[in-house]
């Protein structure tokens, strides 16, 4: 039993980086290019740890405390989603509440840690950072309402155990509003395309990887390895909502959990390929709308 | 009730000897913060003990004054208000000792310390109070001397400017709560509190209530004097403004929801409502605020809001008949008051250290004060993470708490009862974002980087008596996050005082709040030691590695300066354009005219919309409309003198006619 | 069956807040376009009991007319006229989302409140009809151009419509046949107005027109 609530841990820590990797080259792909080996985002982890450090003479232990803490309070927030069939480690009323707050936290530290660095080019991803992530909170609060209310839970795992076909079936668009809501905030809080782009080379148009400029080797390992746990934890939830698979075999529902997870990461990768960034001006628009379709969600 | 009396008598020792020793600058030190350290340690000890569950005290006096009565009563909800007041008031008044010195050249310090025990004593007593008369007595003399504490720097035009806002405000407020009691007292034929009881028009005394203390407290739009108050009085009396005087308010309008028999829904959505505005308003004009103090009075209305919102679900859990959402919203509501005075008092005490050794409160002035104030800044790092409301502290409690009700509010009511549940969570949500934005800014722009002028160049960390509080009151932000669920368990006489639920119910409801809590608490444990591991891990594997410093990555641009640093305005600017709607902010940019433009400047400036668009018509209209009275002021005596014999002859005729 | 009516009352509340918050011209006309698709969708799956073929030939015309034949008149006119395509309009987007959120707000609570002869198939029909015809009004108060005024005409229309089929489930035909025609008339002059005005004047910002009366300058 205790293997059992500890897997959904176990294959987080061991898949997370490879959504990122499908997501790549599921862009690649549509580019008609070859792309680089799905395993690449491990190569890079492991490059990393193995490299030295170097520091810029202004920054002070908080550039140092901001990747560790980031990155313990993902791992712990790891411990309340449930995946697959497997239930979630821990589960209490109101655990989201520390889920969303946990994430928090971590931002709060990175944040401090491109402050730390008196860079101008930081200070600005920082800013749109706090901006945007402060505008999809309220949205992601109001998918969980809307969840809660259509099942009556007030905590994560079993909220996302009570959401099955039958629900789908008798609130349909009310489900729909709040998928399409967290796929927003995921894209959002995530760095994707429509809102970031992860790729881009110039600094003045970047959010996240900006913020992380004078990060590096096994600092930087915990940054993008603390990334790739955050998209994992927001697919989850999302993967949960739109395929309610519950057959009462846990292996099965949690391959097709596995099988949604990589699903989404293909979505991500083609909706990335097919969209412009959105002018940074018009990313609060997209997460105003988020929260709209949320409230309409919890209206229904 | 004799420690606390006897505590008062401290205060009023303190007092006196101020006078006394008023030229005898060691001497009026050591009486001074004395008094009020002695008075609020004395007073501490019935305050927790009754606070944690021990029977109420109370203390009747005969006294001459018609209607009133010198009526003392320590209950639980007196007793939960009362161990901030005296917590706080002890460690300001610590840091008062250092940190009035600077001032000891230019000015007398014996009003600073008179009036400190003043204000200390009679907020004791506003809490304490079990008789109109006596309430408002102390109400009075609390907003007097704290006036004189506000106007300590007298001989500065803005502070001056400041205390006339507050005297006038407070003074407002005062009056609605005159009409309240008087109203009240009419109604059950007594002004002693435990006479008063369920009356008819209940909803128009809430009203009353709602406009007197929440002037006080400073709920949207009556807090416009707050943010001028507060940040120009010396920075222990804003810590104790801030972070306890205000809660008075919020203290006035429970006690006066329990004289007024059931509650009703409506309340309680007036409530959600101006919670949700003060919340929303108050952190976004902390975001578009330059000067540090400034933007820590207006987080206060922030999180006066957040308490309001707290009070609001409880008051519409009661109503529509679900405790445990009436149960962890009052919890939440009151928890918060305890943290708020925690982590407030934390941060203007440190924006003291920071105003104290580079003399400016300027943010965009500051920068890479880490370095060089280390206590300083890892006691501020606690705060900022405090009340932006992060586990592991104790900000997140209370909010985890006003959260878990509003869900479970949602859960529970129908669709139209779910409105002010679902306006809660979203909010809370809103608010929680953009005051970790502003205090990133906060914390960031003043303490990381590098320093921006020659003052924060040279800024040196203050002494002991000046981070002694600072490290009390952060270890207290860590122990109620940690311990928090013990603190929950023993609200529920408060609990029962304030909601009238069934003590069984409130006993099983807080038990599940504070089961969450302390699941939280668990979390918040684990993070440290999460953290503590990685950090032990990261130094592991570079201990074989080389570890060089280098400059901060400049983009190819060789001779970066400090001044090119990101600014709290540049910081706060994206968040401030998207709701530019509420904010108004004026921006001023000159000199850009040219096709190479030599000299240009850009100002931005935000006013609060409030002041601007509200009060300041508002008042120049009366003024114009009283303009007509003028002659009347001439200043003579024995005019005076004539209108008060008129009006006496007027007053006794009607009363004979 | 109401799972389905739901969803497309979803989607029509949707593309209310989609027209709020579109920059583009043509990305406009293409949601109210789409909006009179669902209208025809809403109204055939509304029909309970069999499909006649005066059932199913109706709904169809509306969906061809909302949905192809009023959008392409409107594009004509767009083209003729040589708009910019930008929408311009008088309140920011995010202000224009803003206020469709309270507009739903009000539609949620007017439809509660509201007494109708005849229980609508789902609750939410009232309050979506209403929603899009305030939407409607919001459009042609908010925006400068005199197409998003004929297309607002158009959402309020379509929430008219939408309102006439939660009050009675079968409109005589001829009633139907009659909105329709007006709509259509309604464009068809609108959009000989926009091409001659936008020749007369060289543009066709409808808060200018203050400058064609006879004022004295």
């Amino acid at each position: 039993m205790l293997f059992g609530s500890v897997l959904p841990l176990i294959v987080a820590l061991a898949c997370a980086p490879l959504m990122q990797g499908v997501i790549t080259r599921t862009k690649s792909v549509i580019a008609g290019r070859m792309g680089q080996p799905l395993m690449q985002p491990y190569h890079d982890l492991w490059k990393l740890l193995h490299k030295g450090a170097v520091y810029s003479h202004t920054t002070s232990w908080i550039f140092r405390t901001g990747p560790m803490v980031s990155l313990a309070s993902l791992l712990l927030a790891l411990a309340l989603v449930p995946f697959g069939g497997f239930p979630a480690l821990s589960a209490f009323s109101g655990d989201f509440i520390l889920l969303a707050y946990l994430m928090a936290l971590g931002r709060f530290f990175i944040v401090l840690a491109a402050l730390d660095t008196g860079s101008s080019f930081e200070g600005m991803g920082a800013s749109r950072e706090v901006t945007f992530s402060a505008l999809a909170e309220p949205a992601l609060f109001l998918s969980l309402a809307a969840l809660a209310r259509q099942t009556g839970r007030i905590s994560i795992s079993p909220l996302l155990t009570a959401v099955s076909w039958s629900v789908w079936a008798h609130a349909a668009p009310m489900l729909g509003l709040t998928l399409a809501a967290l796929i927003i905030v995921f894209l959002a809080e995530n760095a994707r395309i429509p809102v970031d782009d992860p790729t881009t080379h110039l600094e003045l148009t970047m959010i996240h990887e900006v913020m992380v400029l004078d990060h590096g080797g096994p600092d930087f390992a915990m940054i993008q390895y603390g990334a790739a746990l955050k998209m994992w934890l927001f697919a989850t939830i999302i993967v949960a909502v739109a395929v309610p698979w519950h057959s009462g075999n846990r292996w099965i529902d949690t391959a097709v959990g596995l099988a949604g997870m990589l699903i989404l990461a293909i979505a991500t990768g083609v909706i990335e390929s097919s969209m412009a960034r959105l002018r940074l001006l018009r990313v609060p628009q997209l997460l105003l709308v988020a929260i709209v379709l949320a409230s309409l969600a919890v209206a229904l | 009730m004799t420690t606390l009396v006897a505590s008062l008598l401290f205060f009023g020792a303190g007092a006196v000897a101020s006078v006394i020793f008023a030229r005898r600058q060691r001497w009026l030190r050591l009486f001074g913060a004395g008094g009020v350290i002695l008075g609020s340690v004395c007073g501490l000890v019935p305050a927790v003990r009754v606070a944690m569950g021990a029977p109420p005290q109370s203390l009747r006096m005969a006294w001459d004054v018609p209607y009133g009565s010198l009526y003392l009563r320590l209950d639980a909800l007196s007793a939960f208000f009362l161990v901030p007041i005296f917590l706080i008031c002890a460690l300001a008044a610590l840091y008062g000792t250092e940190y009035l010195e600077a001032y000891r050249e230019r000015k007398s310090l014996a009003p600073a310390w008179f009036f400190l025990n003043v204000l200390a004593a009679s907020m004791a007593v506003v809490v304490l109070a079990n008789n109109a008369v006596l309430f408002l007595m102390a109400w009075e003399t609390m907003s007097l001397s704290s006036f004189f504490l506000v106007t300590f720097e007298n001989e500065k035009k803005s502070t001056r400017r400041a205390g006339w806002t507050y005297l006038v405000a407070s003074h407002i407020g005062t009056t609605f709560l005159l009409v309240l009691f008087v109203l009240l007292g009419k109604a059950n034929g007594s002004l002693d509190f435990d006479r008063f009881g369920p009356a008819s028009g209940a909803g128009a005394f809430f009203v009353l209530a709602l406009a007197g203390f929440g002037t006080k407290a400073g709920f949207v739009p009556l807090h416009v004097w707050l943010p001028e108050a507060h940040p120009a009085a010396p920075s222990h009396v804003s810590a104790i403004m801030s972070a306890v005087m205000i809660k008075t308010g919020i203290y006035g309008l429970l006690r006066i929801l329990t004289f007024l028999g059931p509650m009703q829904a409506w309340w309680g959505w007036t409530l959600c409502a101006i919670g949700l505005s003060s919340g929303v308003l108050g952190v976004l004009l902390a975001l578009a605020q330059h000067d540090l103090k400034r933007l820590l009075a207006y987080h206060s209305v922030e999180n006066i809001g957040i308490i309001a919102l707290g009070i609001g679900v409880g008051i519409v859990g009661v109503s529509l008949g679900e405790p445990f959402v009436a149960v962890a919203g009052f919890a939440g509501a009151m928890l918060h008051v305890l943290n708020h005075a925690m982590f407030k008092a934390l941060l203007f005490l440190d924006a003291g250290n920071i105003a104290h050794t580079t003399h400016t409160r300027e943010i965009d002035r500051l920068g890479g004060l880490l370095a060089r104030m280390p206590a300083t800044g890892a006691t501020f790092l606690v705060g900022a993470a405090a009340i932006s409301g992060l586990p592991p502290l104790n900000g997140f409690i209370s909010e985890f708490l006003i959260y878990m009700a509003s869900f479970k509010g949602a859960v529970s009511s129908g669709a139209f009862g779910s409105v002010p549940m679902l306006a809660t969570l979203s909010g809370l949500a809103l608010i929680g974002g953009l005051a970790l934005a502003c205090f990133t800014k906060a914390f960031g722009i003043v303490f990381l980087g590098q320093p921006r002028s020659e003052r924060a160049e040279h800024a040196r960390e203050a002494g002991l008596a000046m981070l002694a509080p600072g490290f009390v009151l952060a270890a207290g932000c860590v122990l109620v996050g940690l311990f928090g669920a013990s603190v929950v368990r023993a609200m529920a006489p408060l609990i029962s005082n304030v909601t009238h639920l069934q003590s069984s119910l409130i006993g099983f409801d807080l038990a599940g709040a504070a089961n969450s809590v302390e699941r939280v608490a668990q979390f918040g444990a684990l993070l440290i030691a999460m953290a503590a591991l990685l950090a032990l891990a990261r130094t592991k594997v570079l201990a074989r590695r080389r570890v060089s410093t280098a400059t901060t990555w400049d983009c190819g641009y060789a001779s970066p300066s400090p001044r090119m640093q990101y600014t709290a305005s540049s910081f706060a600017q994206p968040l401030t354009t998207s709701f530019r709607m509420l904010l108004q902010t004026r921006e001023v940019l000159t000199g850009m005219e040219e096709t190479f433009p030599r000299r240009a400047e850009f100002h931005s400036h935000t006013d609060d919309p409030y002041q601007r668009y509200l009060f300041q018509p508002l008042f120049q209209s009366i003024n114009r409309a009283t303009a007509f009275l003028r002659p009347l002021q001439q200043g003579g005596v024995q005019l005076y003198v004539l209108y008060i014999v008129v009006t006496l002859l007027a007053v006794m005729l009607w009363e004979i006619a | 069956m109401s799972q389905l009516i739901n969803s497309v009352l979803v989607l029509l509340v949707l593309t209310g807040f989609m027209l709020l918050s579109s920059s583009r011209l043509a990305a406009c006309i293409h949601v109210v376009a789409f909006q009179g698709v669902l209208l025809g969708l809403l109204a055939i799956l509304m029909q309970h009991g069999e499909l006649t073929v005066t059932g199913v030939l109706l709904p169809l015309s509306t969906a061809l007319v909302k949905g192809f034949l009023l959008p392409w008149l409107l594009f004509r006119a767009m083209r003729e006229a040589d708009t910019v395509r930008e929408v311009e309009p008088l309140i920011s987007y995010n202000l224009s989302i803003i206020a469709g959120s309270a507009v739903l707000v009000f539609a949620l609570w007017l439809g509660q409140r509201l007494r109708l002869p005849s229980q609508p198939p789902s609750s939410l029909l009232v309050p979506a009809a209403l929603f899009m015809s305030f939407v409607g009004m919001l459009v042609i108060v908010s925006r400068r151009k005199a197409v998003t005024q004929a297309l607002g005409y158009l959402a309020l229309e379509n929430g008219v419509y939408a309102f006439g089929a939660a009050v009675a489930l079968r409109l005589p035909v001829l009633v139907e046949l009659g909105i329709l025609l007006d709509v259509f008339v309604g464009v068809f002059v609108m959009g000989i107005a926009i091409f001659h005005i936008s020749r007369e004047f060289e543009h066709i910002d409808t808060d200018k027109f203050a400058a064609s009366t006879d004022r004295p300058r």
